[in-house]
């Protein structure tokens, strides 16, 4: 085991995959010679190279649009966006052809590209470096969206993204690249935990609490918190999106009868409306309360000096755990 | 998602080495000189007309052209065109069978076989002249009118049918035939073209035999974001790519002054590579400047830029009527330039073909269309289960489980049907 923060941790995974197949390219602006904003791609170029480790113009569309050519090609592109609200400009190649090459060719295309984002609010950023989209691309078939939450995840989910055969968005919790965990950086991927499968982090008999990003270690410190007031809080890291791991969530809910989702995006229409629907579905007649979220407001990511009440902390987290004991 | 690696991806090592011109290029000496002379050309233009966007307007436009509209051969000093007789007898035919797949197409689509078709009439030379001018290692990037380049690239034209019927997206394999998918929304292919011209860089496929990509798109194309990262990456990295823009003159409904107000051509010198303006009814000009441009970009002299100056003879698709936005004497003009007549009047008058040639040509554009009616009307439906099919590469839980409730929803009605 070895303890690495977030952004380091990714940083190992990368060289894992680039040491791995030749066929890998990390692209993006800034992630050569500077090693990226948050320094996730950090002496990778001076060890791989130009050609591989590519300092791209500053244009989003182009660079989701290149890496798609250069997946037809027989390549493998990572490619960095610097900033979650800067995603907008490639979003047709994102969605009109990234995820829909394979469909169109009947299969013949596969595009095993991986665009990393990092997401979220808390750094005090202005307007645009704060945002949380996974929404949009979780809508999306065709993509996979996964989010990791600690350096040990990290470390393994980046590896999986670029070895997976199909196009991965990576959400990368901006806030936490500092926190450090401990990373077993031999292990071998085929011992590590499935990409598409939630984990469950702390076991509960009361309430299951559905977190990724960000806001694993706000629920993680929720449950502790409610452990005081007697609750037993069932805290599981949803780590894929989409697809959406129903089987771990859903065996979670029939034992707790209680679930809350948690996540920085505005609630509406967010990843939270379709767990809520989903887990409401498959465990009716388990449930002792409805499925309620925690979230942002139904407002546009605030100036920074606010958005310590816009994003849900421990307390509101523990609000919304204490109203789901209401009905 | 699977949970081990795969092995190290080889598809890069698997393209085909080999590498055959159906038709002679100029020699890398020629391609230099030619570029000298276009960088040049616009240099000029631009010392001589200081005054700005207007005055590059009216800067002379140097139009390549090798076949006038009248059927003349002419010769341009930048661009040497070495075709034998065989050749432009051959470009001859495939003008015209193209044409006829289109209105076989065209017709289907009025007796309500094919959801929509673009039609590529007028624009024939403009897309056999460049098609021809690949090799087979080169990639050829389409829009969604390319039914000429894909005749060259040897697709079987039942698969564009598929895609106007709605039986699939597409569906065929890019690489067997170095041709990609149609791409619908405009001008998003221009980087995908341009991102497997870095590609073939970093596999070191350069050089005299190497490969090179030539991206389709068309003048409504060129006010797009994409079409201009392209640019700016192709330029900036050196790109083996080849930007060939059918001026048609029409977007739709919208003028070639809604796009620009310099033409199109000059766009290249601003992004540091050159721009060639090409007559798009001529298929010996339009094949002579796209073969340069390709081995320049072999050889590593990085993009260009051909505006092809051609006319959409037809409506921008089955859905459109021109007769709202533009005159009917505009057509009556342009039919003068016909891409197809003027070869035929140059075969003619030098006496390279006989009326049996011309017979023998039309017998086989006929029968191409009855094959296309025959096979397109025996087109069958995809299954419905289809839907849920290369939504993804590997097995995906949600689809699973709605592929499944779909299909037991549509037996229960076969069930009913049984009872």
């Amino acid at each position: 085991m070895t303890t690495l923060n977030l952004a380091k941790a990714l940083n190992e995974g990368l060289r894992k995959s680039l040491e791995r197949d030749q066929k890998v390219l990390i692209m993006g602006e800034d992630v050569g010679k500077l090693g990226g904003v948050f320094r996730v791609t950090d002496g990778l170029q001076k060890d791989f190279g130009e050609s591989r480790v590519i300092d791209t113009p500053l244009a989003e569309s182009g660079i989701v649009g290149t890496a798609i050519g250069l997946a037809l090609r027989g390549y493998r592109p990572v490619c960095e966006i610097q900033f979650d609200g800067f995603v907008f400009p490639a979003f047709n190649q994102i969605v009109n052809q990234l995820a829909k090459m394979h469909l169109r060719s009947l299969g013949h295309v596969s595009l095993p590209v991986v665009i990393r984002i990092p997401f979220g609010g808390g750094i005090g950023a202005v307007e645009h470096h704060s945002e949380s989209p996974e929404a949009y691309f979780a809508h999306t078939a065709g993509l996979h969206v996964v989010a990791c939450a600690n350096p040990a995840d990290a470390f393994t989910m980046i590896q999986q993204a670029v070895a997976s055969p199909d196009p991965v968005i990576f959400f990368e919790p901006k806030r936490r690249y500092w926190d450090r965990g401990e990373v077993d950086v031999s292990l071998d991927l085929c011992d590590a935990h499935p990409l598409d499968r939630a984990k469950i982090l702390t076991e509960g008999a009361d309430v299951t609490l559905l977190a990724y990003g960000p806001m694993v270690k706000t629920s993680l410190e929720a449950a502790a918190a409610a452990q005081d007031d007697g609750r037993s809080v069932e805290v599981i890291d949803l780590r894929s999106l989409s697809p959406f791991d129903v089987e771990t969530v859903c065996a979670s809910v029939e034992r707790t009868g209680r679930c809350v989702v948690v996540h920085e995006a505005p609630v509406f229409a967010g990843l939270g409306a379709e767990v809520a629907a989903r887990v409401t579905e498959m465990c009716f007649y388990h449930l002792e309360a409805p499925v309620l979220r925690v979230g942002g407001f139904s407002t546009p990511y605030p100036p920074s000096r606010l958005e310590d009440h816009y994003l849900p902390d421990l307390d509101r987290v523990l609000d919304t755990v204490d109203r789901t004991f209401g009905y | 998602m699977h949970k081990c690696l795969r092995e190290p991806s080889q598809r890069g090592t698997e393209r085909p080495i080999g590498h055959v011109a159906a038709i002679p290029r100029p020699g890398p000496d020629k391609a230099l000189e030619w570029h000298v002379t276009a960088d040049v050309d616009g240099a000029a233009a631009a010392a001589s007309h200081p005054a700005g966007l207007d005055g590059l307007a009216r800067a002379p436009q140097e139009l390549v052209q090798l076949l006038t509209p009248e059927g003349q051969r002419v010769e341009h000093p930048g661009f040497p065109l070495d075709v034998s007789v065989d050749d432009i007898r051959g470009l001859y035919r495939d003008l015209v069978l193209v044409r006829r797949i289109d209105t076989e197409a065209v017709a289907l689509q009025r007796q309500g076989e094919l959801g929509i078709w673009a039609s590529l009439l007028g624009q024939e030379a403009a897309q056999i002249g460049s098609g021809r001018a690949l090799a087979p290692r080169d990639m050829a990037f389409p829009t969604y009118r390319e039914h000429g380049v894909a005749w060259c690239r040897g697709l079987d034209p039942m698969k564009l049918l598929e895609l106007f019927r709605g039986v699939s997206h597409g569906g065929w394999d890019p690489a067997e035939h170095n041709f990609h998918l149609y791409s619908i929304v405009i001008g998003s292919q221009a980087l995908h073209a341009t991102g497997y011209a870095m590609g073939i860089q970093r596999d070191g496929e350069t050089g005299e035999d190497g490969a090179a990509t030539i991206v389709y798109f068309g003048d409504g194309a060129t006010s797009q974001g994409d079409v201009n990262e392209s640019f700016i990456w192709a330029s900036v990295f050196n790109a083996p790519v080849v930007f060939f823009c059918q001026n048609n003159q029409w977007a739709i409904s919208e003028p070639l002054e809604k796009q620009s107000r310099i033409p199109l051509y000059q766009r290249a010198r601003g992004f540091g590579f050159p721009g060639v303006r090409v007559d798009g009814n001529d298929v010996l000009g339009c094949l002579a400047v796209t073969r340069a441009a390709l081995q320049a970009a072999r050889e590593g002299q990085g993009p260009t830029l051909i505006e092809a100056y051609t006319y959409r003879m037809g409506a921008h698709t089955t859905s459109d009527d021109p007769t709202r936005y533009r005159l009917a004497a505009e057509l009556e003009a342009w039919k003068l330039k016909d891409p197809i007549e003027r070869v035929k009047a140059y075969l003619v008058r030098s006496a390279l073909a006989d009326a049996s040639f011309f017979a023998d040509i039309e017998k086989q554009a006929a029968e191409l269309g009855t094959q296309i009616r025959t096979a397109c009307l025996s087109m069958p439906d995809p299954k419905p289960a289809q839907i849920f099919e290369n939504v993804y590469a590997e097995p995906h839980p949600l689809l699973d489980a709605e592929r499944e409730q779909f299909t037991a929803y549509l037996n229960s009605f076969a069930d009913e049907e049984g009872a």
